[in-house]
Formats: structure tokens, sequence, C-alpha cells
């Protein structure tokens, strides 16, 4: 069983949901993520979304877009974030981590030179912003026997046809994106969630994670019962923005802890 | 290259004669497609629909062209350039008169075109993305001529540059925004462009200016920019009887090259030459010419040429034509490069100054600073070619939007 599949499924065996949490790699300066990343999985983040700075980030709102310019003043590339999550993956195996970026980066490394250096870095999933599945086959290939999930984002306006197609290609989890818009936008309604999630539930086993919009507590604790898991990214990266490298890691803790508790108060 | 594949880029058993691409996943060989983020996939799938019901519908085609008739101007004239073609003393040269067309370019022909589409999907809005203004200006008045609300997004060291641009399109009840990300220009305009979309998708057309983005873009833009040749073609039969020997345009995303090229796709013995912008100079990387050197890559929502890092990061480019100034390339370009149908070449920013100089004291037409990228390979080569060698150029645009960037280049204070 993979690191997703059993940090969802010892969740809800709790009868608890999971916190995914994001940053970007290299954010603000390349030293910053590692302690970063060890104070979100003391903090009770059981996913780490680890973002590739890319310099044309299409779908991010201006707190990724700009986490993803500090990174790439200090010439952070894809190599070197795979370093990164092999240092926490030698000091922590228990945490998933998934890279989530954008395909060029993978298509400039190669598709094989890539999986088999995620997979000796412990990556567990991989979440391409900008590869729907129609075109996701060819690097599928290499990511699955290597046992990294490819995991697909199902959003609004998927159809309930096209879900059913994408459900069927998905692994690890399925990242509902909860509204339209970009990352870190201010817009998220529970209802209209809960409404779309529903008939996407009576199409897969997989777990479902709810990302964009969910920057505190208050929406953690809204969205936390309508899927699996929530996807905190953009409030994230603004801390790390705001806050000098020696204060970042109690507050990351501090946010994670937070999040993990209202997810625990509210089911 | 680091997916090839398949084959190599080839136009198929049939050859050029049955030329048909895209496929029907928008690939041009192994480029094209359609990369974006899943929230705007169903809006491309709409889009797609629309346009194949539209193309097969005789009165939506029969608006279209009269719209192009009556307010657009077309068709535009293809014009014997007759001073310039002594004074090289070598080929004949044609102008296709884009220039003439209402806003000043051939931007229009398409914008036109997919704000008429955007009325038959109930969008009430469009958006923009626009480089040198040209498209944003062409957007900004099919919206006024169509009762559509209009968001042009344009980096903001093009709102310097191009101010002349951003003054029309506000007077045309436009709302410009300048994108302050990135490298500040096209390729930051085109992606703010895209996360307006993913939010506003429910009522929003988004209008790509050129033939890139995810499919079906890239044969959306072509289609309707194919007037410029079809025209070109009957024009030349008509008045030379036969076809020309080669076609040269300039190539930022590459619609006003599209749009003469295609038509002539199948005809093997035109000579197709597409211009991208050598901005300082090939060897010193500042240019904006990723057909001359770039590498495949994914941006923007399709697979193409791309200027890169090793890292896959795209690099600012340079050209002093802000309508050139991209790192990318319609994907259909980069097929046929690939495929050795067209070639492409790069003009300094130096070169395509002394063509804009020179054609407009020759014949009296002011180009724009993209086009003079076009005339810039003619004064080069036009000399060396037979007398009875007829060369069409796209003549895109006009150059009025350009003098302020010309005027401040060599030191004059208007």
């Amino acid at each position: 069983m993979s690191r997703l599949a059993t940090r969802f499924a010892a969740r809800k065996a709790s009868g608890q949901k999971a916190l995914v949490t994001y940053l970007v790699a290299g954010d603000p300066e390349p030293q910053a993520t590692l302690p970063a990343l060890r104070a979100l999985a003391a903090g009770g983040a059981d996913v780490i979304e680890l973002g590739v700075p890319f310099s044309d980030p299409e779908a991010e709102g201006p707190d990724i877009q700009g986490g993803c310019e500090r990174a790439l003043r200090h010439g952070v590339k894809l190599r070197d974030v795979l370093a990164m999550a092999k240092a926490f993956r030698q000091e922590d195996n228990e945490t998933a981590l998934v890279l989530m970026g954008y395909l060029n980066s993978v298509e400039r490394m190669g598709y094989e030179v890539f999986a088999e250096a995620a997979q000796d870095a412990g990556i567990d999933g991989l979440i391409m912003v900008n590869l729907p599945p129609e075109e996701a086959e060819a690097l599928q290939g290499y990511l699955a026997p290597r046992a990294i999930d490819l995991i697909f984002l199902l959003a609004p306006t998927t159809t309930e046809d096209r879900a059913r197609a994408i459900l069927q290609r998905a692994s690890g989890f399925v990242y509902y994106v909860s509204l339209k818009g970009t990352t870190g936008a201010g817009h998220i309604d529970a209802e209209d969630v809960a409404a779309r999630l529903a008939p996407l539930r009576a199409m897969t086993e997989l777990p479902i994670a709810i990302g964009f919009g969910i920057r505190d507590a208050v929406t953690a604790r809204a969205m936390a019962p309508l899927g699996d898991g929530i996807v905190v990214g953009s409030a994230v990266v603004r801390q790390m923005g705001a806050l000098p490298l020696a204060e970042q890691p109690a507050a990351l803790e501090g946010m994670a802890r937070s999040l993990r508790e209202a997810l625990d108060s509210s089911c | 290259m680091t997916q090839a594949k398949g084959p190599q880029a080839s136009p198929g058993p049939g050859g050029w004669s049955q030329y048909n691409l895209p496929d029907a996943q928008g690939h041009f060989g192994q480029f094209g497609g359609r990369f974006v983020a899943e929230t705007l996939m169903h809006a491309l799938d709409e889009l797609e629909a629309v346009y194949r019901e539209r193309m097969g519908d005789a009165a939506f085609q029969a608006q279209f062209k009269e719209e192009l008739r009556s307010y657009v101007g077309r068709p535009t004239p293809l014009y014997h350039a007759e001073r310039l073609s002594t004074e090289l003393g070598g080929a004949q040269i044609y102008m296709k008169r884009e220039d003439l067309n209402h806003t000043g370019a051939h931007k229009v022909n398409s914008a036109l075109g997919q704000a008429l589409l955007a009325k038959h999907m109930g969008k009430r809005r469009i958006i923009a993305e626009t480089g040198a203004g040209q498209h944003g200006v062409a957007s900004a008045t099919v919206a006024a001529r169509l009762g559509l609300e209009c968001v042009v997004y344009m980096g903001e060291e093009d709102v310097q540059r191009q101010s002349p641009n951003v003054y029309r399109m506000k007077l045309l009840g436009a709302t410009v925004v300048p994108v302050t990300s990135g490298s500040k220009t096209l390729k930051d305009a085109l992606s703010e462009a895209m996360r307006d979309w993913v939010t506003n998708v429910d009522h929003t057309h988004y209008i790509i200016g050129t033939v890139a983005g995810p499919h079906p873009y890239p044969m959306i833009v072509r289609d309707f920019q194919s007037v410029i040749g079809e025209e070109t073609r009957a024009q030349c039969l008509e008045t030379l009887g036969r076809l020309p020997d080669t076609l040269v345009a300039c190539v930022g995303g590459g619609s006003n090259a599209l749009g003469l090229f295609y038509p002539f796709i199948k005809d093997e013995g035109v000579r197709l030459v597409g211009v991208e912008a050598g901005g300082y100079g090939l060897a010193t990387g500042k240019h904006a010419a990723p057909l001359s050197t770039g590498v495949p890559g994914v941006l923007h929502g399709n697979r193409t040429y791309l200027m890169e890092d090793e890292d896959g990061q795209i690099i600012a480019t340079h050209s002093v034509s802000a309508g050139l100034d991209y790192p990318g390339v319609g994907p259909e370009h980069a097929f046929l490069k690939d495929a050795h149908r067209a070639e492409y070449v790069a003009v300094t920013d130096d070169d395509a100054l002394t063509a804009f100089h020179e054609v407009t004291r020759k014949e009296g037409i002011i180009p724009a600073l993209e086009t003079s990228h076009a005339l810039a390979w003619i004064l080069e080569h036009a000399p060396k070619l037979p007398k009875d060698h007829v060369i069409v150029v796209n003549l895109s645009g006009r150059g009025d939007k350009d003098i302020f960037t010309i005027a401040e280049r060599e030191g004059i204070s208007l």
C-alpha cells in the first residue's frame, strides 16, 4: 500500500479527515524547505504537496505565483526539489509526499529520468496542473511501474461523463477543485461543493481531497465533512513569504495543528 | 527533444495534398494538444462543438463573410510594390494589405469570428491578451460592435511601449489590465487571461489572438485567418494567372503567417517563409525566435517550440516589436518546420527598422514593426531572385502604433 493510501485509510479508520498541505519548494529560499516540511508533518499534515517552481504558473493565484518567483530567484530547479524531497524522506518515512507543478518541468527532464529520480526521492504522487488525462498516458506509463500515483483534478465544470473517464485512470487520491478560479481564491461555497461531490462519491472508492480556497480553520471545518481530506496551499505560502526564516517552522507547525484540530472537531 | 512520440513530422500517407491536421485531439504531429487546468476542459469542448457546428452552418458563414466585407473592409488588395521591386532589382514583390483592414491589422479577422462564436454561445463577456495592442484593439472593437463586455490583459512593459493602442482600447470601452507578473510582456498577459478565464468561464469567452493555446484555438484562429491566404490565392490567379513562388510573413505566435500559408500548404511548389524576431541577434540569446533556437515543450495549453532554460523555465524574450515578443509559437508552425514544409528564419531589430524606413519611403506604406521583420527578409532575398519570381508578403499591420517607439530609438522627441 502506498503512503497516500495508507494515510487516507488510517484517517478514515479513525473517523478523521486527512490534512494535505502545500508549499513551493525553495520558497522563500532553499534552506526554508526542509524545516517547513518537518514542521508541517509535526503539526499533523498527512500529505505534503511540494510545489515545483515554474516561471509561468497559469493556474495559480498571486500567493503561489509569488512563491514561485521567490524560489526561482534562488535558481531552484526540479532536481533541487527532488533533493529536498529525498532529504525529508530520509528522516520521515510516514508522511506522503506529492510533487505538484507544470508539465514543462517534467518534459524538460524527460519522463523516464524524472520517474526514476522521483522514485529514488521517495515521492508518492504527482500532480501536473496542466496535464489532463487525455495527454497523460505516456507519463503515467513511467510512473505506474514505480508506484507513483498520477493524481488528477476534478473541477466544478467537469461533466459526469468526463469525471467517470478521469476516475478510471485516477490513482492515489482525487483532488476536487472546489471553485472556478485560481489557487487561493476567496469564494468557496460549501453547498455547491456538497452537491457536486455527491455523484462523484458514487463513482469512486478513491479518497477525495478538496482544495482551492481553504485558508483557515473556519473554511477547513466547513469543507471537511464533504470529502476525505482538505488541501491548504496559498495560506501556507503566504506565511512562508511573510515570516523570517527562523520563525517559519513554529508558525507552520501551529498552522497545521490548528487545521488538524479544526478537522477533528468537524466530524 | 525529450518525448519523441511516433514518427517524425509528416503530412500523412496522402502527402501534402491530403494535409488535414489537427487530428481529433488537436495534435499537429507531436505538437498542439490540450494542456490546461481541468476547470477549462469543458469550456474547450464546448467551444470546439460550437465551432464545428457553426462552420457547417451556412447562415453563420454568411454572417461572418458579410461582417468581413462591410465592417472590416475585405477583400484587402494585393498590391504590386513596383518601386521597391524595381529598386531591389529582383523578384516582384506583392503586398497583401492586411494593414487596410478596419483597426489596421489582420487581428480583426479572428477577433470578429470569435466574437460571433461567443454571441452564439451566449457569453456576454470577452477577454483577450495583447502584446502590441493590435489584437486588444481588434477585440475591443468587435466587442463594441456586438455589445459585449471586454477586458484586455497587457504586460505592463507593453502598456508603456504601445500607449496609443492602450488609449484606443479604452476609447472603445474596454478595460485594459496591466499585468505585472513575470516579465510583464505578452506571455504574462496570456497567463493572466487564462487565470481570468478559469474564474469566469461560465459567462466569458477568451479570444486568443494567435494560432496558439489549447485545442481548438490553433485551428479556429487559423481557419478565421485563412481568408488572407484564400484571397491571395484567388487574386494571384486572377491578376498573374498563376500561384506565387514565395510567401513571407512575420511569426510571433504566427497567426498572420498561418492565415497566409494555410490555403497554400497543399501547393508544394509555393515556398513558405516565416520570419521570427531575431532581437539583438540569435547569438546573443536576446531574441524571440523559438523556431530558430528553441526546443519542444508545453506552455499555454499546447506543445510547441519554446524558449526555455535547461530546467524548463521559460526565458525572457526580446524584440523591438511587442507583437513578436513571445517565447512560444503556434503548434502548426512547429509541425510545418519539422515536416520541412515551411522554413523559419530570424531578422534582427536593426534590420527590421531598416526595412521599416525603406518601405515607408519607397512605397508610402508605414508598416508595423512586426511586419517589418518580413520586409527585412525581402530586402535581403528579393535582389537574388529572378525578375519573374513572385513574392507575396503579408503586410500584416500598419505602423502608426510604433512611431513613438521608433522615434525614441532614434532620439527624436515627438
